[in-house]
C-alpha cells in the first residue's frame, strides 16, 4: 500500500494529466469505420493525417513532410522519415497505401473518396495520390488521410476474423485494438464510460510544445453536469458548453470560456413541391427578410454564433464579403403583397429538437416571426432519431438542416443542399426544398474539376449570390464551438473551426 | 401449494412475452437505428442495405419470434452502440445500479428509522415539526432538481464531493463484470450525493409512514399494559412497540424498491452514472433496439420474479393469501 502511495506520488508530481468531460465519445478505436466529428478527433489524438488544418484555416503537413501537383490529377507527397507506430513498427510509404485501400472499403468514407482513382509508392517515403478528374479538393482530402499500421492490422484475430475488418455493428479487431503514429496511445477504452490515453513515448514530432501525459476522457452528456463538473474541478476541460452558461464560466475565476467560430450552417429549406408560393423567388425573399436572424443569435444562441446569409463562412473559397444579413420587415410585407399573398397562407414546418444547438428554439422564433407576415405555422420538433426519417420523406414544408461541408470548401454545401435534385446520383441529398436552378447546377459541378484557383473562387462566389438572390433556403448562422477549461489549461492554439482540440500540442503549465 | 407455485410462474411467462410484445412495438416509433450509426454521406441505399442485414425490414412477427426464439436460449441480440452482446452489456452495467440503490437504502434505512420514532414519540416538539415540513418539501423536489442542487452545493461550492461519475472502482471478481465503487473511499465519496438523491425521494415516505404506524401501535392496549406494568420507556418504545411497527413497513419497503430501480433512470442521468438506467436512455436515444428490448425483457424478469418470490413467501407465511388465490 504504502509503496503504492509513493508511487502515485511521484507521477502526480512530473506527469500532466488532463482530464476531459465531452458530449460524446468515440464510438470505437477504428478511425475509418465512423465519419463523425467524434472519430475524428480520436484520430488526430491517436493517429496521424498526411496533412491538416491549423486554426487559420491553412493546410500543412504532418506526416507528410512537404508535397507538390505533378499534374491536375497527382500530388506527390513526400513522407517524414523515422516515424514509429505504437506497436514498434517503422511508418513508410506502405501504410499509406494501405491505409488509402481499406478507406475505400469504408462505407462512411467511400463517398468523400469517390473521386480518388489510386496511391501509387515512388520509394519508401514517396507517395503519388491520384484522382479520377482534375480534382481541386485533392489536399484538402489529404486531412481525412490517417495512417494505419498495415503490418499490425493485418493477419486474423483469435476469433479467425481478418484483422482489417470495417464492421459498423460488431466486434472487430480494429474497433478495439490501436495501432497509429499519433501523440496518444490508448491505456483503456470502454465505450460510454471511459478513454484513457498516455503521451507516445517515441512521438516524432519533438517540436510539438505539448506537455499532457495522460489524458482521460470521460462522456458527460447532461449538460448542466458537464458544467458542474468544471466548475467544481474534477475535470480540466470541457465541450460543449451550453450557451445558457456562458456567463458562469466567464464569471468564474478559475476557468475560462474559449469559443471558436464553426463551419455548421443552420437553415430552414422551403419545400417547392408542395408549397406552389414558394415557387416564387418573391415569397422566399420575403421569408428571408422576415427572420430576424441576427436576433436569434443574440437573444437565443447568446451570441455564440455567426450570424449566416450564405453558405459557407469566412475563410471559405466562396465566401462572398458582400452578402449581409438582411432582416426588414416593412420589406417582407410588400414583397408578399407583391407576390400575391398578403393575406399569407398555411404552412407545416419540422426540425429535430436534439441534433443542432437550441435547434427547437430557433424554430419556434421562426415560426413567430412569420406570424407577422400572415404565414401560420403548424411546427413539430422531434428527436434526431425520428427527424431524418421525417426530413427523407420531405414531411413538412419547411424542415431544419444544419450542414458542415466535410470537405472544408464551399462547393460542398451546394452538392448536398443546394442543386437540383434527382439529377444526378449522390448529389442534393439533403435538398429538401428541391429548390433547382441551372446556372448553379453549371457552376458547382465545373467549380468540382477547376484547379485554376482564382477562377474555381470565382464560380463558387457567384454560387452565393445567385443563392442569395434567389433567397434558395432561410439562413441562420454558423455554430460556433465552445470549451471551458481551467485557466492553466492553455486552450487557445489547440482550437479550430473543425472542431479537433488538438490534445498532441496542449500545454498545461 | 405447488399448484399456486406453477400458476405464479405460468403467469410470470405470459407476463414476459407480453413486455417482449410491447418492447417490440415501441421499436418502430422510435426511430431509425442505422442513422446515428453512419456518416451523413452514405446513401439511403446503402443504409437499407445495412438494415436488411440486421433483419429490421423483416415483417413484426418473424422479428418477434425470432428474438423469443433467441431469447430462450439466452441470447438478446447485440447492441449496436456497444458493438457487444447486450446481455453483457446489461451485466456490466448492472452493478452500478445495483450499488446505487442499496447505498440509498441504507440512507432511508438509517435515517427514516430514529427520524420516524423520534416524530411519533414527540410530535409536538419543534424538532418533529420541522422534519415533518422539510419531508413534505422533500417529497415535492424532483429528483431531477435534487441532484443538480447537490451538485451545486456540494461539489461547485463547497468543493467537498466529486460532481458526477463512480470515480474509482475496484474489479471484484477480476473478470470485468463487477466494477465496485464501495471498496475505495474515491468510490465511497462519488456515491453520496447520487446516493442522496435517489434517497430523497422515498425518505419522506418512510420518515411518515413509520411516524403513523409507530403512533397507531402507541395507542394500542398491550402498549397500555405495558405502561401500567412499569416497564421502562426505551423498553416500550424500541422493543415492544418498534418491533410492531416494523412489519408493514417491510413489506412496504419491498414494493417500493422497484420503484428505485425506475428513479434510478433520472439519477444516474444528472450524476452520468454509469448503470442501467443511464444504459437504457442512451439506447432510447440513440434508437439501440436490441440493447432496449433485451433492457425491458431482463427489467421485467427481475421484477416477475421477485413478485412472484414476494408471493409465493407470502403463501407461505400467510396462508389466507394461499387459501384466496385458490378460491
Amino acid at each position: 500500500m504504502s509503496i503504492f502511495l509513493v508511487l502515485s506520488f511521484a507521477t502526480i508530481a512530473g506527469a500532466k494529466t488532463l482530464k476531459v468531460g465531452l458530449d460524446a465519445d468515440p464510438v470505437s478505436l477504428d478511425p475509418q469505420v465512423q465519419l463523425s466529428g467524434g472519430m475524428l478527433q480520436l484520430s488526430h489524438w491517436v493517429f496521424d493525417p498526411l496533412v491538416r488544418w491549423t486554426k487559420d484555416h491553412e493546410i500543412v503537413g504532418r506526416l507528410a513532410k512537404d508535397w507538390e501537383r505533378l499534374d491536375p490529377r497527382t500530388i506527390r507527397f513526400h513522407l517524414r522519415k523515422g516515424v514509429k507506430f505504437h506497436s514498434g513498427n517503422d511508418f513508410t510509404a506502405k501504410d499509406v497505401q494501405w491505409s488509402y485501400e481499406r478507406l475505400t472499403r469504408s462505407k462512411d468514407f467511400q463517398g468523400l473518396f469517390e473521386p480518388f482513382e489510386k496511391v501509387t509508392i515512388v520509394d519508401d517515403y514517396t507517395v503519388d495520390v491520384i484522382t479520377k478528374e482534375p480534382y481541386p479538393l485533392l489536399l484538402n482530402m489529404a486531412t481525412y488521410m490517417f495512417a494505419m499500421d498495415s503490418e499490425f492490422y493485418t493477419g486474423t484475430d483469435e476469433n479467425g476474423d481478418p484483422k482489417d475488418a470495417v464492421i459498423k455493428f460488431e466486434h472487430t479487431f480494429a474497433n478495439a485494438n490501436e495501432s497509429g503514429t499519433g501523440p496518444f496511445t490508448v491505456e483503456k477504452f470502454e465505450q460510454g464510460v471511459v478513454l484513457e490515453m498516455n503521451r507516445f513515448e517515441e512521438y516524432w514530432d519533438t517540436e510539438s510544445p505539448g506537455n499532457v501525459d495522460t489524458i482521460i476522457l470521460k462522456p458527460i452528456k447532461e449538460n448542466a453536469t458537464r458544467v458542474a463538473a468544471l466548475l467544481s474541478g474534477d475535470v480540466d476541460f470541457i465541450s460543449p458548453v451550453p450557451p445558457t452558461d456562458f456567463e458562469r464560466l466567464k464569471a468564474d475565476p478559475d476557468v475560462d470560456l474559449h469559443t471558436v467560430s464553426g463551419g455548421r450552417i443552420i437553415t430552414f429549406q422551403m419545400n417547392q413541391e408542395r408549397v406552389e408560393a414558394f415557387k416564387d423567388a418573391r415569397v422566399r425573399n420575403a421569408i428571408v427578410y422576415a427572420v430576424n436572424n441576427a436576433g436569434i443569435v443574440e437573444k437565443i444562441m447568446k451570441g455564440t454564433a455567426t450570424v449566416a446569409a450564405q453558405q459557407g463562412p469566412e475563410g471559405y473559397v466562396g465566401y462572398k464579403e458582400n452578402l449581409t444579413p438582411r432582416y426588414d420587415l416593412a420589406k417582407a410585407k410588400s414583397l408578399m403583397k407583391e407576390a400575391g399573398y398578403a393575406d399569407g397562407f398555411e404552412i407545416t414546418m419540422m426540425a429535430p429538437n436534439n441534433r443542432y444547438v437550441n435547434d427547437f428554439k430557433i424554430a419556434e422564433a421562426t415560426a413567430q416571426m412569420l406570424k407577422k407576415i400572415n404565414i401560420d405555422v403548424r411546427l413539430k420538433t422531434m428527436p434526431k432519431a425520428q427527424y431524418w426519417e421525417e426530413f427523407d420523406n420531405r414531411t413538412a414544408d419547411m424542415m431544419m438542416i444544419g450542414w458542415h461541408a466535410d470537405t472544408e470548401d464551399s462547393g460542398n454545401f451546394s452538392e448536398f443542399l443546394t442543386v437540383c435534385p434527382g439529377k444526378k446520383e449522390g448529389y442534393a441529398v439533403y435538398n429538401s426544398g428541391n429548390y433547382c436552378n441551372p446556372k448553379v447546377d453549371e457552376l458547382v459541378y465545373g467549380a468540382q474539376s477547376e484547379t485554376n484557383r482564382a477562377k474555381r473562387k470565382e464560380m463558387l462566389q457567384q454560387v452565393e449570390q445567385i443563392l442569395y438572390d434567389d433567397a434558395a433556403f432561410v439562413p441562420f448562422h454558423w455554430q460556433n464551438h465552445s470549451y471551458g477549461a481551467k485557466k492553466n489549461v492553455k486552450v487557445d492554439p489547440i482550437i479550430n473551426a473543425l472542431n479537433f482540440p488538438y490534445f498532441g500540442d496542449l500545454v498545461v503549465e | 401449494m405447488f399448484a399456486f407455485i406453477l400458476r405464479r410462474a405460468l403467469q410470470a411467462v405470459l407476463v414476459m412475452l407480453v413486455i417482449g410484445l410491447i418492447g417490440f412495438s415501441i421499436q418502430s416509433n422510435i426511430g431509425d437505428p442505422i442513422r446515428p450509426l453512419v456518416g451523413e454521406r452514405v446513401t439511403p441505399e446503402e443504409r437499407a442495405e445495412m438494415a436488411e442485414k440486421l433483419g429490421l425490414n423483416d415483417p413484426f412477427l418473424v422479428q418477434y419470434g425470432r428474438f423469443i426464439k433467441n431469447a430462450a436460449q439466452g441470447d438478446l441480440g447485440i447492441s449496436f452502440i456497444y458493438k457487444k452482446p447486450c446481455t453483457e452489456v446489461i451485466l456490466k452495467h448492472a452493478p452500478a445500479t445495483l450499488e446505487l440503490v442499496f447505498g440509498a437504502a441504507l440512507i432511508i434505512v438509517f435515517v427514516s428509522l430514529p427520524l420516524g420514532i423520534y416524530t411519533a414519540l414527540k410530535p409536538r416538539t419543534i424538532l418533529s415539526k420541522c422534519i415533518m415540513g422539510f419531508s413534505t418539501l422533500g417529497v415535492s423536489i424532483p429528483v431531477f432538481l435534487t441532484g443538480i442542487m447537490l451538485i451545486y452545493i456540494f461539489a461547485v461550492t463547497l468543493g467537498w464531493l466529486p460532481s458526477y461519475g463512480r470515480g474509482e472502482t475496484v474489479d471484484l471478481f477480476g473478470n470485468g463484470y463487477w466494477n465496485s465503487g464501495m471498496l475505495t473511499i474515491d468510490g465511497i465519496k462519488h456515491l453520496i450525493l447520487p446516493c442522496l438523491s435517489l434517497a430523497s425521494i422515498m425518505l419522506p415516505l418512510y420518515i411518515r409512514l413509520i411516524r403513523s404506524e409507530m403512533m397507531e401501535v402507541l395507542e394500542t392496549e398491550y402498549i397500555k399494559y405495558s405502561w401500567a406494568k412499569g416497564l421502562s420507556p426505551m423498553r416500550i418504545w424500541l422493543v415492544h412497540a418498534f418491533k410492531n411497527t416494523l412489519l408493514p413497513v417491510i413489506t412496504v419497503f419491498g414494493l417500493q424498491i422497484g420503484i428505485m430501480f425506475a428513479f434510478t433512470i433520472l439519477t444516474e442521468t444528472v450524476f452520468q452514472w454509469q448503470g442501467m438506467g443511464f444504459m437504457f436512455l442512451e439506447a432510447v436515444q440513440r434508437a439501440d433496439i436490441a440493447l432496449l428490448n433485451a433492457y425491458l425483457v431482463v427489467v421485467a424478469t427481475v421484477f416477475v420474479m421477485v413478485n412472484t418470490l414476494v408471493d409465493i413467501f407470502y403463501g407461505l407465511i400467510n396462508p389466507t393469501v394461499r387459501i384466496t388465490g385458490t378460491k
